[in-house]
């Protein structure tokens, strides 16, 4: 003890053993205590960045003109309106340089050129991270007081969709993810709202049940639920884990709440008929597969996915069921995209027997339901109402839950103390989404959430679509939007208005800005058309594409029908740019004609998109020309010439910025190939 | 008695926290080739930060140049690319396939995939994945919608290509030896005016009219990407001083 007292007592006596040694002493305290400060600033990061960036600039030829761009100091984007105070390009000091984008990383590479300056956005509304930090690590991570990191790159388009609220060529990702919020109800249970207030819509159309008993069997309900991917690899129903007795209680209860569909079920129905030939053949010719996928033996899915895949329906439909649907799908769901065909009973009977043969017969062998009791059936609706079936589902006694699930309107800047981690992944709303929309239950037990079945790259455009659901998207001024684009309400009037939605145009085709976008916009196809040949159309459609798989069907219409659907659409589906008559074959001379021919094939080479001459043009990109005569209207072949996408916005035909001599030169041409509807149907 | 159940507690809370689930330990190996090459997932195209369409696979042969099973192979790659998983051992075709996740900058990836052989020497094998930014993204869905119709040789069921109908074959976008020696104003010329803007084919339409002027620099963007071999631009060349 005395040794540290002895110690002590000398370094006292050293120091401030008389006046002028205390004075000293703390005189050079004093210096050293002013000098943390501007050494503190000396040796700031951000500083270091800035003289390995001088430094940098010396190793390049144009060296000496980037150093006269650069300043020093604390550089700051400051933009109050969008509250945006950015200093990242204190150390990002090569951000705006060309010459820099050759630089294999960051902080002196060149930002990627993109249709925004960074002056007017600033880097955080769309990379996150702490816009006012000056180093590193406040910068670009979460701190205690900062919980929004720099986003990873593969998120970036959740940036766009602040503002952007539809889709654009330059965001597939972010695209993805919306489509798929749509598409896999993911919106049914969760409200998501737009920065203009509008509610995100599903696209998806889960079918109703209170008629379910007359479609299928509560075993084929007990293994759908168990894992709808066993039935159909492209199922959008997600699994909800049930154990055997609950999904048998939940079978009971479907079954049991069912009542028999008011539909035409009593008229005698033919017995399906089983001609493996006959049906294929009319399962193509009525282009089921446009719409529907089978898998191959190979296990590739062929067709389209706006309908339910077809591989085992003969499994889970019942054959009275599958023959009334064929009928008319429309009396068992209103709200069918599938059109009403018009089938004869004989081949009712043919294209039954052909689906019914669609079975797997090992699908429900192990499926040994009791008779339930009413304690099960009650327990089965319990937990229909519980898991928020009615979200999706239209279920007899129980009704659609509102707000079942968490709204998700700004769950890109949800605070991290409001949510519940799951273990192992890391505090950020980033690794939270996407964990989440990965494996729901892992967050905890008793969560409804079902487990969906994604690949990497759909979960992460699930995520981005979520993270651009931010506070900034909500709270930013009105201005800084571009509108979404929301399908119109358009329905048609009178007879023809009953017979499109009958026929179920709009699934395919789009009028006025409601409908789908597998077949061509039939808004103006009034002034696009002839008459006869539409009137053809629809009694014999034939593609005009060779090279297209999908197809319009053959409805079977009567000739009154046609008639009906051919008069509205020539009067009512017309283009106000133009007259449809304004132009006549008349005013076109053999001189014309001959010219447009050398314009067709030598200026502007049409024949390599287009075929005439069946044996020597080959190009198959646009429609078959051969008949274009007695299909379009002069006046719409010129006026097509002359700015494609005015008439057919997104078409790929180039705007090949024809003088008006050229247009009528080549409408003069392509006015004159004509044949008779048999010869086109014939090539 | 107290003391007893706060032990007890503690051990209880140590023993389940310490419970971390623990990935498989990887595989040992049992067996070593004399080779690596690549037999797919090379030069794929993908936005930054993005998981790749299809796996990189690599093989492990023998002096026969027979796959070897069991063999060790590492995948490693620079700027963020990652793998899953980034170590495997070959299976009964000598083979091993990983999931590549691009990194955060767009441009080229120079992955490597390598093993040992008996003697724990490195053998190794090098592949390129190309990441696209924004421009190349945006490049990419104009090029799949516009230009893949002709330049795209490949058909498919849901996209028949044009290639074959063509009187004067266009260029794939890849084909570097031809497309690297267009400046990027040439390409856009012939983007914008078509084939006879530089004295060639009009059956290369003109998409100035259709397209705006930073469509084209995306798709030119694009096109320097995925070139093949990659796209050196000439950049600033400034006199030297003597």
């Amino acid at each position: 003890m005395s040794g540290a007292k002895d110690t002590f007592d000398r370094l006292r006596r050293m120091f401030f053993g008389d006046s002028a040694r205390a004075f000293g002493t703390v005189s050079l305290l004093l210096l050293i205590s002013l000098a943390i400060a501007p050494a503190k600033d000396h040796f700031n990061e951000w500083r270091r960045y800035q003289r390995q960036y001088r430094r940098f600039l010396k190793t390049r030829a144009d060296g000496a003109t980037l150093e006269k761009h650069f300043e020093p100091g604390v550089q700051q984007i400051w933009l109050p309106e969008q509250g945006v105070t950015d200093r990242c390009t204190t150390c990002h000091t090569g951000v705006r340089e060309t010459s820099l984008a050759d630089v294999p990383t960051q902080p002196f590479r060149k930002h990627p050129a993109i249709p925004h300056t960074l002056n007017e956005f600033g880097c955080t509304p769309c990379h996150r991270g702490q816009g006012g930090a000056t180093t590193v690590e406040e910068a670009h991570y979460s701190t205690l007081a900062w919980e929004q990191p720099i986003l990873p790159a593969k998120y970036i388009e959740a940036g766009c969709g602040q503002c952007h609220l539809s889709a654009m060529e330059g965001t597939p990702r972010l695209n993805a993810g919306r489509q798929i919020l749509k598409r896999y109800g993911c919106v049914n249970c969760h409200t998501v709202k737009l920065p203009d207030g509008t509610r995100v819509s599903p696209t998806d159309h889960p079918p109703s049940l209170v008629h379910v008993g007359d479609k299928t069997t509560r075993e084929w309900i007990f293994a759908w639920i168990k894992d709808p991917k066993v039935y159909s690899s492209t199922a959008t129903m997600p699994n909800f884990q049930f154990n055997d007795a609950d999904a048998s209680d939940i079978s009971a209860f479907l079954i049991a709440q069912s009542t028999p569909a008011p539909a035409s079920h009593a008229a005698a129905l033919p017995v399906a008929t089983a001609d493996p030939t006959a049906g294929a053949s009319l399962y193509g010719q009525s282009f089921c597969a446009s719409c529907h996928a089978v898998q191959t033996a190979a296990g590739n899915l062929v067709g389209g996915d706006l309908g339910p895949e077809l591989t085992k329906i003969g499994t889970k439909v019942k054959p009275q069921w599958i023959q009334a649907w064929l009928r008319n799908p429309g009396e068992y769901d209103p709200e069918t995209k599938m059109p009403h065909y018009r089938f004869t009973d004989k081949e009712i009977a043919i294209l039954s027997g052909f689906l019914q043969a669609k079975a797997d017969t090992d699908f429900l062998a192990n499926v040994h339901l009791t008779d339930a009791t009413p304690q099960q059936i009650a327990h089965g609706k319990q937990l229909v109402t519980e898991y928020g079936c009615a979200s999706c589902h239209e279920i007899n006694g129980v009704k659609k839950p509102e707000n079942f699930a968490p709204e998700l309107t700004r769950i890109g800047s949800k605070a991290l103390a409001q949510l519940a981690f799951a273990p192992g992944v890391s505090h950020t709303i980033h690794d939270y989404i996407a964990a989440k929309v990965r494996k729901p239950r892992a967050f905890g037990p008793g969560l409804k959430m079902p487990q969906y079945t994604l690949t990497p790259q759909q979960v992460d455009a699930v995520t981005t679509a979520l993270l651009a659901q931010t506070d900034r998207a909500q709270t930013q001024p009105a201005a800084m939007r571009t509108a979404a684009v929301h399908e119109s309400d358009y329905k048609p009037a009178g007879k023809a208005g009953r017979l499109i939605n009958d026929l179920r145009c709009f699934s395919c085709h789009a009028i006025n800005g409601r409908g789908g976008d597998m077949a061509p916009d039939l808004s103006w196809e009034g002034s696009s058309v002839q008459r006869a040949w539409l009137v053809e159309f629809l009694k014999n459609p034939n593609t005009l594409r060779p090279a297209l798989i999908r197809r319009m069907p053959k409805f079977n219409l009567t000739d009154a029908e046609i008639n009906a659907l051919t008069d509205y659409m020539m009067t009512v589906y017309q283009t106000p740019a133009f007259d449809r008559d304004s132009i006549t074959e008349s005013q076109f001379t053999p001189a014309m004609r001959e010219q447009g021919r050398r314009l067709y094939y030598g200026k502007f080479a049409c024949q390599s998109c287009h075929i005439i001459d069946n044996k020597n043009d080959k190009g198959y990109i646009g429609p078959a020309l051969w008949s274009v005569g007695s299909r379009l209207t002069p006046a719409w072949i010129y006026q097509y010439e002359k700015n494609p996408q005015a008439l057919r916005p997104g078409t790929l035909e180039p705007n090949q910025h024809m003088t008006d001599e050229e247009a009528r030169a080549l409408t003069a041409f392509l006015t004159s190939l004509k044949s008779s509807g048999k010869q086109a149907a014939k090539k | 008695m107290k003391h007893r159940a706060a032990i007890a507690i503690f051990l209880t809370l140590l023993v389940g926290c310490s419970q971390k689930p623990k990935a498989p330990a990887p595989a040992a190996p049992t067996a070593y080739g004399t080779a690596i090459v690549l037999s797919g997932g090379d030069k794929q195209t993908g936005a930054v930060g993005s998981i790749l369409d299809q796996p990189l696979v690599v093989q492990v042969n023998d002096a026969q140049n027979n796959g070897v099973a069991g063999a060790p192979v590492w995948f490693s790659g620079a700027n963020g690319v990652s793998f899953d998983p980034p170590y495997a051992i070959t299976d009964s075709s000598g083979q091993v396939s990983t999931t590549v996740t691009l990194g955060g900058m767009a441009g080229r990836y120079r992955l490597t995939a390598y093993t040992t052989d008996a003697s724990n020497k490195r053998i190794e094998v090098k592949g390129d994945e190309i990441a696209l930014g924004y421009q190349g993204t945006l490049g990419r869905a104009l090029n799949d919608r516009y230009c893949s119709r002709c330049h795209d040789s490949e058909s498919t069921p849901e996209r028949v290509s044009n290639y074959d109908n063509l009187s004067t074959k266009p260029h794939p976008f890849s084909e570097g030896e031809a497309l690297n020696k267009l400046s990027d104003d040439d390409l856009a010329a012939i983007i914008s005016h078509g084939g006879p803007a530089l004295s060639r084919s009009a059956e290369m339409p003109p998409f100035g009219y259709t397209l705006s002027k930073s469509d084209i620099q995306a798709l030119i963007a694009y096109i320097r990407a995925v070139s093949d071999p990659p796209y050196r631009s000439a950049g600033i060349v400034y006199a030297k001083a003597n």
